[in-house]
């Protein structure tokens, strides 16, 4: 299949669909790096992907369902630093406060090794005019407004991403 | 021994991780007229072959890519 513009730069289009920590690095780092190298880009966030396009980002990480997983300590020698902490379901499920915990820990993880924060990456998309596209349906289903996300953000559906996607060159759904 | 670089511009990306390298080199070329040399360091050992992609994809020559010092060093001419 051929492109409808032949000269268009290449396109990489993304379903976001999950609204984790972990699960919100992927779409932002694809989308720079894309846009770094002066591709188009669209990004179509769905269900819990949609809660990215709030000004104010607060997705956490739980090991809850990531059983591979592995813990690191953010402090102390290198070797302690390098161990995997082995998380029973048991102690995720029900120690109170373990997802804030787990969050912190991979917050500062990151932090420490220079990889920015899902803002930052998300500040750095919208400059460099990659397309965030919130999911109306999910708006309706979750009860969001307009007004509950980032002004840079377009609203649309299904046939508003596929338009996109069909012209894309990449295209992944995260 | 090789011709030493005569850069216009550099870039230091030390202690940055993916996709940051890649980001701050695209945003400074886009600061530089056409023809001239951003010089781009870099410690993330994902850098080189990741350099190497964006260069190929934007059309900004590498002109050398070399270590120096435990970094990562890159001259890119602006396309």
């Amino acid at each position: 299949m051929s492109k409808s513009d032949p000269n268009a730069p290449k396109r990489l289009a993304l379903i976001s669909s999950k609204g984790t920590l972990d699960w919100a690095y992927p779409p932002f780092i694809l989308a720079t790096a894309a846009g770094a190298m002066d591709w188009e880009v669209g990004i179509f966030f769905t269900f819990f992907g949609l809660t990215l396009l709030k000004p104010k980002l607060t997705a956490s990480v739980s090991p809850l369902g990531n059983p591979a997983m592995p813990m690191k300590m953010p402090f102390g020698p290198e070797g302690f630093q390098n161990i995997n902490w082995p998380m029973p379901n048991l102690l995720m499920a029900n120690v109170p406060g373990f997802e804030t915990v787990a969050t912190n820990l991979m917050k500062q993880t990151f932090k420490n090794k220079g990889v920015a924060t899902v803002e930052e990456l998300r500040d750095m998309a919208v400059e460099l005019d990659v397309r965030l596209i919130g999911c109306q349906m999910t708006m309706d289903v979750f009860g969001f407004k307009r007004e509950d996300f980032i002004p840079q953000a377009e609203i649309g559906g299904a046939a508003t991403f596929l338009e996109y996607a069909a012209d894309a060159d990449v295209q992944l759904f995260i | 021994m090789t011709d030493v670089i005569k850069e216009d511009q550099v870039l230091d990306c030390s202690g940055m991780l993916c996709p940051m390298p890649v980001v701050k080199t695209s945003k400074a070329i886009k600061e530089l007229q056409s023809g001239q040399i951003l010089k781009m360091i870099a410690t993330d050992p994902g850098a080189p072959p990741d350099m190497e992609a964006w260069s190929r994809q934007t059309g900004n020559e590498l002109l050398r890519s070399m270590q120096e010092d435990g970094k990562f060093v890159f001259f890119f001419r602006k396309k």
